[in-house]
């Protein structure tokens, strides 16, 4: 008998959404949280939208000295791992500490505190050689992201497996993969698992900006994120965190925890092609599909919804939607997808555990959140997107993908934990 | 839960390919001459003047010609740690003998560890950022800089089309040889893996200043002491390995004989501070023993992580005395020649254990002279050690995560 992979506790920090609850109600009406950027003065920027957390770590019960020593991304994903394990109502004095691990995915970690730290260190940009006076002593920190796993893993006392996986936007998706590897696999009972992102800085801002990739449309910020929209024109970035308690089936029926869904199965490609480009045919996505899909032994018929990555550029929405085909054949004609990206944005290596995390609150509620901003329908694409409002639906096979610089193709099943003994 | 009567057999993953590149050895075979003669490539900064910084001595790779190593296309869009990592991946494709064009793509996997992505590339972005403006900014800054580089571009040199993964950290060399090994156990055929890294820029320098562990003496044959009485911190490096791994049968079928297998591998975290709890480095590396179904008196020589900091000399000591008892395994870090590499180090002493197998050699520490009698260590110093080898062991830390891995002949 193998092992089997229970979600049992969830915590959410994204946009509009201070906790699960709220970024449950949020998605599931239809409403986006994009606005103006606030956190720096970036009137100078191409792209001038983002989603932004309303996060305050001091209301979240950070001391000043961790305010200091955690990046905000590091903090987002604490925040969001206290939340998960109340939810899960995991006593963390009574698991055991070697058989429970973290792995937390996140493409850029620490980027917004050396971006800050580096303008201190080279008087403005004025020096090459910096002063290491000017120093603050959690520089180290920021610049390697396994710091972010280590304050989770210490959040919880987790002496287990401990990890920071960053496979770029895909990171969201393959830490919760790999967390629910290592549960099957035997290594771990107990996994905090997830991803974080705070990359809503300058040098960010600059980076996306240079390529183009972000969306110019800064006129109307609520609309600026409209995936497989015909006007649809850059993604909007963002911010936040997911954080999921993942436990070993039989350990989760044990304590009488709350099974939210079942981590079936999950699959991963590279694309060999371009740093930032897509193959037009999404072979490989569909490939990581596939292999997800065969792992969860679950048929592309079976598909009930698709979260998609949705990301609102023209290059991916098209992409995916060309893997679907593929992958799901006839059956991608009548399935519903949806991006929630149109709501909160790109959080990057956050985001796939931020849309995992919509997935098992979807199959909870029986209700497939919509994707906002969707008038006019891209005559290129042609599935159904569920465009602005939410959708009942009974959810038993929910299929999540993701994609990434670097040219990563991810996907995710989740069932509903029924039908499979 | 241990399946005994239908059991598959395991597929095995074994190494192929080694393809080194460190600060005293541009390639495999010059850095194992460089290790069998105690030939150190710690001296003085080259790459920007250090006098300002308490710190002056680092590992640097020696000067290449980058056009002769590098496609043209990709010189204005790679940091030097990527330019390594290919470099070392070409190195292990060519020693593996592997001719990728007949495997299907699907079947090549690559997972690279990285601690700090392409950070001499983002301190230059940064200064135009902050000196001229956002507008400035290089197109290929947002995949340049971000810690998923190596394995990106790799996966599009090769063709590899199979899983692709990015490991962070000090530990992420090892844990990315370890996660080619879940590729193959799942079915691949090929994995590509390791890790190479390099933060000698004023950026890296300066963050490494702050962790307060850089050796500020200035004697290269004194300032890298693992394990002496006169440690006193560490030196920065660059560089790293790239190592092909192949599932066991896929390599005999093609008549390769393997540098070894790995066997085994665990990963564990320290307790919270002031837990009064033991830390996990003993229990990684018995998980690893255990994973490989070996005992402690099955190995042979362990590669220590070897700080250089006294007190965490002192508990990676205590561990593998507990494990293996007093004097009770030869322990040795060539890296006090190559300075620590963050996460090429440990990937590149897997390479070296490999090495060491193949010709039946432990390298040695070299300038340690005077080690701490307590720690009980059989410390291989000074001149390599001839022995025949079966077993090895690599051990890594930093930031609280231990890994211990295990290879066998």
């Amino acid at each position: 008998m193998s092992r089997r992979v229970a979600i049992t506790g969830i915590g959410v920090r994204a946009p509009g959404g201070a906790n699960a609850k709220e970024f449950w109600d949020l998605i599931s009406s239809g409403t986006p949280a994009i606005r103006t950027i606030t956190l720096f003065e970036a009137s100078a920027f191409r792209s001038r939208v983002a989603g932004e957390c309303d996060f305050d770590p001091a209301t979240e019960g950070f001391s000043v000295q961790e305010i200091r020593r955690m990046d905000r991304s590091a903090q987002l994903a604490v925040a969001a791992t206290r939340e998960a394990v109340a939810d899960a109502d995991l006593d963390i004095t009574t698991i055991d500490p070697y058989r429970t691990g973290a792995t937390i995915g996140s493409a850029i970690g620490g980027t917004m505190s050396l971006d800050r730290e580096y303008n201190v260190l080279s008087d403005g940009g004025r020096k090459w050689l910096l002063d290491h006076e000017y120093a603050i002593p959690h520089l180290f920190n920021y610049l390697v992201p396994t710091s972010i796993a280590a304050d989770v893993a210490r959040e919880v006392g987790a002496e287990g497996p401990v990890s920071l996986v960053s496979t770029g936007c895909t990171a969201g998706i393959e830490s919760v993969s790999h967390a629910a590897r290592l549960i099957r696999e035997g290594s771990a009972d107990v996994m905090l698992a997830g991803g974080t992102d705070a990359p809503v800085s300058p040098v960010c801002v600059a980076s996306f900006d240079a390529i183009k990739a972000t969306t110019p449309r800064n006129d109307d910020p609520l609309t600026a994120s409209r995936p497989f929209d015909a006007t649809r024109n850059g993604f909007v970035l963002a911010e936040g965190s997911a954080m999921l308690v993942l436990e070993e089936w039989d350990h989760a029926r044990a304590r009488g925890a709350h099974i939210y869904a079942e981590i079936g199965g999950w699959g991963v490609r590279a694309n060999a092609f371009h740093m930032t480009g897509l193959r037009p045919e999404g072979t490989e996505m569909a490939t990581a599909i596939e292999v997800a899909l065969r792992m969860a032994n679950r048929a592309p018929e079976e598909v009930d919804y698709v979260n998609a990555h949705g990301s609102s550029t023209k290059q991916n929405d098209r992409h995916e939607t060309d893997a679907f085909k593929r992958s799901l054949g006839d059956h991608a004609f009548t399935t519903p997808v949806s991006s929630i990206k149109s709501m909160i944005g790109h959080s990057l290596g956050a985001i796939g555990s931020i849309e995992i995390a919509a997935c098992a609150l979807a199959i909870e509620a029986g209700l497939i959140p919509p994707t906002a901003n969707l008038h006019e329908s891209d005559p290129d694409l042609g599935l159904d997107y569920v465009p602005q409002r939410a959708r009942p639906a009974e959810l038993r096979t929910v299929l999540k993908v993701g994609s990434g610089f670097g040219g990563f193709q991810s996907a995710m099943v989740l069932t509903d934990g029924t039908g499979d003994d | 839960m241990t399946e005994t009567l239908s059991a598959p057999t395991r597929r095995r993953a074994v190494i192929t390919g080694i393809g080194a590149v460190a600060p005293n050895g541009f390639d495999t075979g010059e850095y194992w001459d460089a290790l069998m003669q105690g030939r150190s490539g710690i001296a003085r900064m080259t790459r920007f003047d250090p006098a300002q910084y308490p710190a002056k001595l680092a590992g640097e790779v020696a000067d290449y010609d980058v056009r002769a190593h590098i496609p043209g296309r990709l010189v204005p869009q790679t940091d030097q740690a990527t330019r390594l990592a290919l470099i070392a991946t070409d190195a292990a494709v060519g020693d593996s003998g592997l001719d990728l064009g007949s495997i299907a793509g699907e079947q090549v996997g690559i997972v690279t560890g990285i601690s700090a992505g392409g950070l001499e590339y983002s301190q230059r972005e940064l200064e135009k950022l902050w000196s001229l403006g956002g507008e400035h900014v290089s197109a290929y800054l947002s995949f340049s800089w971000f810690y998923a580089v190596n394995t990106g571009q790799i996966s599009i040199r090769h063709g590899l089309q199979g899983p692709g993964g990015v490991l962070t950290g000090p530990t992420a060399g090892l844990d990315s040889i370890a996660q080619a090994r879940r590729y193959v156990s799942d079915g691949l055929s090929v994995v590509m893996c390791g890790a190479t890294e390099s933060t000698l820029c004023p950026l890296g320098w300066v963050i490494e200043e702050t962790t307060g562990r850089m050796s500020t003496v200035g004697d290269p044959a004194r300032a890298y002491l693992p394990f002496d009485t006169a440690a006193c911190g560490y030196l920065p490096g660059e560089g790293g390995a790239m190592l092909i791994v192949e599932e066991s049968g896929h390599a005999r079928d093609r008549g390769v004989r393997p540098y070894g297998e790995i066997a085994g591998y665990a990963t564990t975290f320290d307790p919270r501070p002031g837990s009064g709890r033991e830390p996990g480095l003993r229990r990684a590396i018995e998980l690893a023993l255990s994973d490989a179904e070996l005992h402690p008196a099955d190995v042979g020589v362990v590669f220590a992580d070897a700080a250089g900091v006294a007190e965490l000399d002192r508990a990676e000591a205590a561990a593998i005395t507990a494990v293996f008892g007093p004097h009770g395994v030869p322990v040795t870090a060539p890296k006090t020649m190559t300075g620590r590499l963050y996460s090429g180090s440990p990937a590149l002493d897997v390479a070296t254990a490999a090495l060491s197998m193949r010709h039946g050699f432990i390298p040695p520490m070299v300038n340690v002279t005077d080690p701490v009698p307590a720690d009980q260590l059989d410390l291989v110093l000074a001149e390599p050690r001839q022995t025949s080898l079966s077993t090895a062991v690599v051990l890594a830390r930093g930031g609280g995560i231990n890994s211990a891995l295990v290879v066998t002949a």
